[in-house]
């Protein structure tokens, strides 16, 4: 735990020193009609460098055992991640209805092992219905693949 | 004057459409409570996009009627299945888990949904007569005043929120951070894009909501392996009409509960505090203080009445101010921004219609509200019998299509990725996220303010403590920011051992 809380805070400091940097090469004084755009960016920077160096020395001073997270506990979370980043790739290829239909039948097959009848029963209707909800009720439009095109959508 | 206006709200929201958007609003609030990962900020989030095609009115009455409903929905998993849906029905599970265990599950919800209720109205009575003389106070504000209203805002969530202050202020300033990215409205320079053409348009809030509080609270409760053990409801007419019998005993309890809730929930991050102030002040009270925890009837009623009382108070700085008290309300917010409505006191004198449709709809919306949750418990928690591995991915899409809709970008569900990755770390690490959704909504507000208070005093901090109104929220603002500092240094004048720092 101690380590993550050294790791994030360093890392937010580091993030507000990008934000200072950006914020003088803007300028971060007075302009002339009032403040320059890097004003108001530059003492967030500050601000931020200043807090994490304090957590940071809080987390240092602080002995904890408690692990951020067990090998167990990584596990589903990660089933859970990557599936979604292939979801989130395959969406500009194949639209967003066929990658969510194959994401939610395979984790429904892989985490739950439901059986294939009702895989495939959510894996169509789920999709189909938010196709009918969203574009068609609320006229808000999704990515769209090659099935949509065939299909004349 | 108020009660034309509030009749003409009534015209307003009891239209059958609207009433229909109020049945639909709640209904899909209720679920969206119910389920885990998503709570009445993210389920905000995900419809806002389907508004921008309705009339103002309704849409807001859409988004506000699945805010009761998720508030409502929170207490079903806290009653029925010991899952607090949101931090402010933590202390509901207190005695609501252990009477639905007892048998008396039904008792518990429909206590649960009446206190709600009751605390819902008086803080919608006081928004009635209170939201016109604040908007009118307001109107006389200039950016000094403003800009000490946001600092007020962000100092309670320092001072007041619990938990690690630095915490609170980092979560602060990297909403205010992700804010500034892009184009500078004001100069016209780019801010933070280092050539990236992807991030000239900035950091959406909505996707941000959609990201750190469903994906991250979905990682969140996939690593605890979740596991839904529901106690049956137990919920029948007969019930209900004997609960309500005892619940005037609690006459109290109830008037406590909504004026904490009212009091704490005006200001941000206010309904949490809240729903454990009263349920500690319920038992303090109680003539049977050894009763509480077990499976006390009252131990139900505090916390719901507070948290619903403070659950509707969070939408007065809103209309009044423009000023968001939960997160809940910051999505609000953005939609009213999005749907062309200026938040902010000018809202009653320049759109009465939508200020007071959208008053007259918290009345008929929390209505409907309770007798639907009252009436249809048990299909709302069968819900949770849904096994988590159809549950998950169908709130990862649904997730997924509320960010590419905001501005039809695939960049945004990657970014609802990594900001689910950014809450579960941050969730983990105990870095509050409300304050960050807030900064980032505000964000630009409060910079301009900021600019023009400065330019208003060709660059002295000093405007913001010589004006008198602007003086005093700063000298509080500044007050809640040293607190942290001050309530150690306090205990030792006073002779008290500081408690040892909390092992994380």
């Amino acid at each position: 735990m101690r380590l993550a809380d050294l790791i994030t805070a360093s890392f937010l400091a580091l993030l507000g020193g990008v934000v200072i940097v950006d914020a003088v090469r803007l300028g971060i004084g007075w302009g002339t009609d009032g403040p320059q755009s890097g004003f108001f960016p530059f003492w967030l920077g500050v601000l931020m460098i200043a807090a994490c160096a304090a957590i940071v020395l809080q987390a240092a001073r602080r002995a904890t055992t408690v692990p951020f997270v067990t090998r167990e506990q990584f596990r589903p979370v990660l089933k859970v991640l990557w599936p979604a980043v292939a979801l989130v790739v395959l969406t500009p290829w194949i639209g967003l209805y066929v990658a969510a239909a194959l994401y939610t039948g395979f984790y429904m097959r892989w985490i739950g092992r439901h059986t294939w009848l009702a895989v495939l029963a959510v894996a169509i209707l789920f999709p189909l219905a938010t196709f009918f909800v969203f574009e068609k009720w609320f006229l808000v439009p999704m990515p769209k693949g090659p099935l949509e095109a065939w299909l004349g959508q | 004057m108020g009660i034309e206006n509030l009749l003409l709200g009534f015209h307003v929201a009891i239209t059958p459409y609207n009433l229909f958007i109020a049945v639909v609003g709640i209904t899909l609030g209720t679920i969206i409570g119910v389920l885990p990962g998503l709570g009445g900020a993210n389920g905000v989030a995900i419809l806002l996009p389907l508004t921008f095609t309705m009339p103002p009115t309704s849409a807001i009455i859409l988004l506000t009627s699945l805010y009761w409903g998720a508030l409502f929905g929170g207490a079903i998993t806290s009653i029925l299945f010991n899952i607090p849906g949101e931090p402010w029905s933590v202390a509901t599970t207190f005695d609501g888990y252990p009477m639905a265990r007892n048998g008396q599950g039904g008792q518990a919800l429909t206590a649960a949904f009446t206190s709600s209720f009751v605390g819902a109205l008086f803080s919608i009575i006081l928004i009635t007569f209170f939201a016109p003389l604040l908007a009118e106070i307001a109107l006389k504000f200039g950016p000094p005043e403003f800009f000490a209203i946001q600092l007020l805002t962000f100092s309670s969530f320092v001072g007041l929120g619990g938990g690690n202050p630095l915490k609170s202020l980092v979560s602060i300033l990297l909403g205010f951070v992700l804010a500034a990215v892009g184009l500078d409205i004001v100069t016209g320079q780019l801010r933070m894009t280092f050539g990236f053409v992807d991030l000239m348009k900035g950091f959406d809030f909505i996707v941000a909501v959609i990201g750190l509080f469903g994906i991250g609270e979905i990682l969140l409760s996939v690593e605890e392996g979740l596991s839904f053990r529901g106690v049956p409801t137990g919920m029948n007419l007969r019930v209900v009409l004997d609960t309500w019998k005892i619940l005037p005993r609690y006459a109290r309890t109830f008037l406590r509960g909504s004026f904490i809730g009212f009091w704490m929930g005006f200001k941000p991050g206010g309904a949490t505090p809240a729903s454990f102030m009263s349920y500690a002040f319920a038992k303090r009270f109680s003539k049977h203080p050894e009763r509480f925890g077990k499976g006390e009837l009252e131990g139900v009623v505090a916390p719901e009445t507070a948290a619903h009382a403070a659950g509707v108070a969070a939408i007065l700085p809103m209309i009044t101010l423009g000023i968001p008290g939960s997160p809940t309300a910051a999505v609000m917010l953005g939609g009213l921004i999005i749907w062309g409505l200026q938040p902010g006191p000018l809202l009653f004198t320049e759109k009465p219609d939508f200020v007071w449709g959208l008053i007259a709809s918290m009345y008929t919306g929390n209505i409907i509200g309770v007798l639907m949750v009252l009436a249809f418990v048990p299909f709302f928690a069968s819900i949770l019998k849904i096994p988590f591995a159809i549950l998950t991915p169908l709130i990862v899409v649904v997730c997924a299509i509320g960010s590419y809709a905001v501005h039809n970008s695939m960049i945004d569900i990657w970014y609802m990725l990594i900001f689910g990755v950014v809450g579960y770390v941050f969730k983990k690490l105990d870095y509050p996220l409300a304050p960050l959704v807030l900064a980032l909504v505000l964000g630009d507000l409060a910079e301009n303010a900021l600019r023009q208070s400065l330019i208003m005093s060709q660059g002295s901090l000093a405007i913001f403590v010589s004006r008198p109104i602007a003086g005093a929220i700063t000298a509080v603002a500044i007050f809640f920011f040293v607190l942290p500092v001050l309530t150690p240094w306090w205990r030792r004048l006073r002779g008290t051992a500081v408690p040892a720092p909390r092992e994380i």
